[in-house]
């Protein structure tokens, strides 16, 4: 209802440039779209100059008292509220009258946060839009803006949103699967696009085994991979921990071709651990 | 709740804060659209550094100088202001805005952090000069939609645009 309700004052605006405002000697639109032509009635007679001035333009005319004074398109594209002045050889008279955003969006202002992030989260990838006219008048009626995020397996998340004062935005979760994903607004139009790389999260079931090789241990872990299914990738540090009463010793080993692999010494009776970042893999007690 | 309350305090500190000559200000408490939650300090600077932009504004028209309107403003706001003392010059004028009273409530702060939208029910004077000629005292009542994203130091208004029809 409350949709409804913006959308009937939207139209009430797009027919607004049809009416008129009388102020003594002067008529005015009440409304102007943006970059469209307009007049100005003035009555009386003899010369006069009118003064149209906003914060996004002014404009200056020597005119003839009684006539109609013709603006072609183009003339006030900036929206805003602008005052305008007739001074003649009489009182001056004033008025004022708003110029409207163009109809149809052509520009999107698109803020996509974050670039890059683990797969897997939830609402955690943002998207604000804004949305303009091709003057680059915010357009502040309501305007329904689609969002949609897809994954490299296609699957996608989508969303609309009716912007309110010209913004609007969602959030969506990142999917599971590594990769580039696309984050495209579209409204009207207007579309623009965004990439979002995702890369895998934390390990997930961590687990490592030992074997004895010569005079030391040899710990391997099996292939890592985070709780989507996606291998975490080369580089990522695995640290190995052995203890023995108050004796511990530590090795941080990075992920190569999937695994973490190291040959240590360790002591009969030792308790060995491995874990990743927060994340903690299975203990071996390790016995000859 | 407690967030609505901040701000609500906040502006009567601003209103208390300002001298007689300043514009009165009101702050609303803020209706926000968006996850991101508002920090008083955050909503305080915003609108202290929206109220300075009115004055530099007001300044840059009067003395048809556009680089008064650097401190404040970017983007868009910013070129259409500049534009606007470019037309005023070229056509031997100048333009006084006083800013009377503002009712101001901030409605999106967006989720990244960059970007955040005020509206101001604002009553201005305006006063055109032509050659130095005043023309008659005009005063305007206008709702505003302002946007603004974080510089440095402080916010800076990318968009300032009048709402029709108020």
């Amino acid at each position: 209802m409350r949709l409804l309700a913006f959308f009937a004052s939207g139209l009430a605006l797009g027919v607004a440039p049809l009416a008129f405002a009388q102020s003594g000697n002067l008529t005015l639109p009440k409304a102007v779209e943006a970059g469209a032509a307009f007049s100005i009635a003035t009555a009386g007679s003899g010369k006069a100059t009118l003064y149209i001035a906003g914060l996004g333009q002014v404009v200056k005319r020597q005119v003839d008292l009684g006539q109609t004074v013709n603006f072609p398109v183009g003339t006030l594209y900036s929206a805003g509220r602008y005052v305008v002045v007739l001074q003649g050889d009489q009182e001056p008279e004033s008025g004022e009258f708003d110029v409207v955003p163009a109809k149809g969006v052509a520009e999107l202002s698109f803020l996509a946060r974050p670039s890059r992030l683990p797969v897997g989260l939830h609402d955690a990838i943002t998207g604000a839009v804004y949305v303009f006219d091709a003057y680059k008048n915010l357009m502040v009626a309501p305007t329904p803006v689609s969002f949609e995020l897809s994954g490299p397996s296609g699957a996608a998340q989508k969303r609309t949103v009716v912007t309110r004062f010209g913004a609007a935005w969602t959030e969506f979760d990142s999917t599971a699967r590594q990769g580039a994903d696309k984050f495209v607004a579209n409204a009207g139009a207007a579309s623009t696009r965004r990439v979002i790389s995702q890369v895998p999260g934390d390990p997930c079931g961590l687990t490592m085994t030992a074997k004895r090789d010569g005079k030391q241990v040899e710990l391997q872990t099996a292939p890592i991979r985070d709780c989507s299914g996606n291998p975490v990738p080369d580089g990522e540090v695995v640290t190995f921990t052995a203890s023995f009463g108050d004796d511990q010793s530590t090795a941080d080993v990075p992920i190569k071709g999937g695994i973490a692999k190291i040959d240590m010494p360790i002591q009969d009776g030792a308790l060995i651990s491995v874990a990743s970042g927060v994340v903690m893999g299975n203990q071996i007690r390790w016995e000859k | 709740m407690l967030r609505r309350l901040f701000i609500g305090c906040a502006g009567v500190a601003l209103a208390a804060g300002l001298a007689a000559a300043q514009p009165s200000v009101r702050v609303e408490p803020a209706t926000l659209q968006g996850p991101r939650a508002l920090a008083e300090q955050t909503a305080n600077s915003v609108i202290q550094d929206y109220l300075q932009s009115w004055r530099s504004l007001s300044v840059a028209l009067d003395q048809n100088n556009p680089e008064l309107l650097d401190a404040d403003f970017t983007g868009d706001a910013k070129s259409k202001l500049a534009e606007t003392i470019r037309e005023q010059a070229a056509l031997g004028m100048s333009t006084h805005y006083q800013d009377l009273t503002h009712d101001v409530q901030i409605v999106f702060y967006s989720p990244e952090g960059l970007s955040l939208e005020l509206t101001d029910m604002v009553q201005y004077e305006v006063q055109l000069f032509d050659h130095g000629k005043p023309e008659p005292k005009q005063q305007v009542r206008a709702r505003y939609v302002v946007m603004l994203t974080p510089a440095q130091v402080r916010w800076r208004v990318r968009v300032f645009q009048a709402l029709p029809g108020d």
